[in-house]
């Protein structure tokens, strides 16, 4: 029998009909589904007259637009000041009310960001094949699940259909061996990898992780390196099934009990990549030489390590990368040169779909305990990732040492990794976030967005400028 | 969705790497509940000087004299020329939606982000991968030539250039169908019902938990 890969076997267990024409009808088992991206499939679905395929498999809840303060959140969806914002959420209830599709509300406890709630509630399953309608969804990767992001086209289709037509995409393997070094985590290991083999690297690959880090990563360090596959171009990311995954699994609301466990324990062990298959691309990181690392620029690519310097346009040959550069520095207001430690900061976020998760929560109040958010900073807030995260949290106490520190706690949602609700950068402000984009604007019109890890967002909090945690711990 | 077969449009050059969706269309307008409208926010950030919300009116709106769609050279342009790893980013329909009630019906460059890509088939927009040295030629040409015109024909897959230069191109055949005909690929999937309930009985069988609805 041919070694085959974990996107292999995958693809081979969702194929519904081969075509032709070379594409695929592939089954999705599980449909995630949020506020931003719906209304117009809803619609469509209503206009044709059509109806869910199978309403079970999908699972809603708002997330990009809810408002995080807690004034606002106590009212619940009229309690939402932004009338357009307001809309969508209505809208999102009303047509999950329609089509009997589970949703959890606004203020339900597990309400919170998509790719959180789904593994939270074991709703994200190893071998499953989850889609949303956000490119994110490659975080479902880290349970050996085939996971990727979808437009609303795709959102109807799979809506009515429980397909999607697909063409397979060529294996990656993305291979980190080493061990990591005190204060380098996750976050930083897949922004090096972004930095490595840049943000189109991975267009057209389904990229697994390997590698001894990423076996010796959490379920929530995983979920980490998968959410941005998609930063990568990969629109798929997958880190093979282990005990990790099974632990973490076992339990969840939605995941299987008694003679259904053990025939899908079963199962799981298989979703590894076979010795000896085939990947069209390996890539191969060091990641005991790794550093935390820090974006200074408008792409995730344009990440250094925190000792480093922001790059100088003059020392690139490329018209097109050195263009891109010059615009970058140009909008984060840096110079050629400058150490990144010497980046003064205005605001700082802990949050978002990559790092809203609770170890990342105690990964920054490990930093932060017992000191104060430096003056300088107009701001610094923790957005818990889900209602359940927050009270896991305030169970811990991690509230009252962020609050005690100076950092605002607050209620579940995307919050300022997009900015689509109140919380948002001012024009020309830097700000240290735990999220997955620096895009132009993306965190607010003219807003500077540097990304990190939760442990190195946290230092920089404390610092009012980037700092090494591990030095920044040692004082 | 709108047919495509063969576009003869004024061409845009976009000269920037990794625009991302982000840029194309700003996330405050992702609020909307409609799929129209969006064509006066395409690039918003570019596009104007000020800072832009949803239902405001963009006629009385600062313009960037120096974003390239605002040259009166460029208006009216259905085609659009651009750089490596286009509509990278967050998968968002309201990017390809953009462009599509902007005007454009057709996007050229040396690479796409995936879920971009395949958005705008979606909804009647063709994506055109060229090699990057053709890409080149092609900006310096709309740069050189004002009314610079290019004829997309889908059938035939080629681009004829104003001087008359043949460009050959590829497309998914499945893609290019369904283009062509302006087909809903919903109604297609559903043809094949009867081999997705079929499926769907064989995995239920395999994968029993995975039936168990929330």
């Amino acid at each position: 029998m041919t070694a085959k890969t974990l996107y292999d076997k995958l693809w081979d267990s969702h194929l519904v009909k081969q075509r032709d024409d070379g594409t695929a009808l592939i089954y999705i088992d599980r449909q995630l589904i949020h506020e931003v991206t719906s209304p117009q499939a809803f619609e469509g679905l209503r206009m044709a007259g059509r109806k869910p395929w199978r309403v079970g498999a999908n699972l809603a809840t708002p997330d990009h637009n809810v408002p995080t303060s807690r004034a606002e959140r106590a009212r619940g969806v009229d309690g939402i000041e932004d009338s357009i914002s307001r809309i969508q959420v209505k809208t999102l209830d009303d047509n999950c009310r329609d089509f009997g599709i589970t949703e959890f509300h606004i203020n339900d406890e597990r309400q919170g960001i998509v790719h959180v709630i789904g593994p939270e509630q074991g709703a994200t399953l190893p071998g499953m094949t989850v889609v949303c309608g956000d490119s994110h969804t490659s975080t479902h990767g880290a349970f050996g699940a085939l996971a990727h992001g979808i437009g609303t086209s795709e959102v109807e289709h799979v809506l009515a259909t429980q397909c999607l037509i697909q063409k397979k995409m060529k294996n990656m393997l993305v291979r980190v061996d080493g061990q990591l070094q005190p204060g380098v985590t996750a976050k930083d290991v897949i922004l090096a990898i972004i930095a490595e083999i840049g943000t189109a690297g991975g267009t057209g690959y389904a990229m697994e992780f390997g590698g001894e880090v990423i076996r010796a990563l959490s379920m929530e360090g995983r979920m980490t390196i998968c959410n941005m596959a998609i930063e990568a171009g990969a629109r798929a990311g997958m880190v093979a099934v282990d005990q990790t995954t099974i632990d973490y699994v076992k339990g969840r609301p939605f995941a299987p009990k008694g003679a259904q466990w053990e025939q899908a324990v079963a199962y799981w062990r298989t979703l590894v990549s076979d010795a000896g298959a085939r990947f069209d691309r390996i890539v191969e990181i060091d990641g005991s030489a790794l550093k935390p690392q820090v974006s200074w620029g408008t792409s995730p690519e344009m990440v250094v390590p925190v000792d480093g310097r922001v790059p100088d346009p003059a020392q690139e040959s490329d018209p097109v990368r050195k263009a891109g550069i010059e615009s970058a520095l140009k909008y984060m207001g840096l110079q050629a040169g400058q150490a990144i430690t010497d980046i003064r900061l205005d605001r700082v976020f802990i949050g978002s779909c990559t790092n809203s998760r609770i170890e990342d929560l105690r990964e920054a109040a490990a930093v932060v305990k017992g000191r104060k958010v430096a003056a300088s900073l107009k701001q610094a807030m923790v957005v818990p990732g889900s209602g359940l995260v927050k009270k896991q949290a305030e169970a811990e106490g991690l509230d009252r040492i962020f609050t005690e520190a100076g950092l605002e706690w607050r209620e579940p949602g995307c919050s300022m990794c997009l900015a689509m609700n109140a919380d948002r950068l001012e024009a020309g402000e830097h700000c240290a976030s735990t999220s997955n984009r620096n895009f132009e604007g993306r965190q607010g019109y003219g807003g500077r967005t540097h990304l990190v890890s939760p442990a190195m967002a946290a230092a920089a909090a404390i610092a009012g400028h980037f700092v090494n945690v591990n030095d920044f711990v040692k004082q | 969705m709108e047919k495509f077969t063969v576009l003869k449009g004024l061409a845009a050059p976009m000269d920037r790497a990794n625009v991302d969706t982000d840029m194309i269309i700003p996330k405050q307008f992702l609020k909307s509940i409609r799929r129209s409208g969006f064509g006066l926010n395409l690039f918003d950030e570019l596009r104007y000087l000020d800072h832009g919300e949803p239902d405001q009116d963009c006629t009385s709106r600062p313009k960037n004299p120096d974003f390239v769609l605002n040259q009166p050279r460029y208006a009216g342009a259905s085609v659009l020329l651009a750089r490596q790893n286009f509509g990278c980013g967050s998968s968002r329909e309201h990017a390809p939606w953009a462009l599509l009630d902007y005007g454009f019906r057709c996007v050229i460059a040396p690479s796409f982000a995936d879920i971009f890509f395949n958005n705008c088939f979606k909804n009647g927009i063709l994506p055109i991968v060229l090699d990057e040295v053709v890409v080149d030629q092609l900006f310096r040409e709309v740069a050189a030539q004002e009314g610079y015109t290019l004829t997309v024909n889908l059938p035939d897959q080629e681009i004829v250039t104003p001087a008359g230069q043949v460009i050959p191109f590829e497309v998914d055949s499945f893609r290019k169908h369904c283009l062509i005909h302006g087909l809903d690929d919903i109604g297609l999937t559903l043809e094949d019902a009867d081999a997705i309930r079929a499926f769907e009985a064989k995995w239920q069988q395999q994968a029993p938990w995975l039936f168990v609805n929330p």
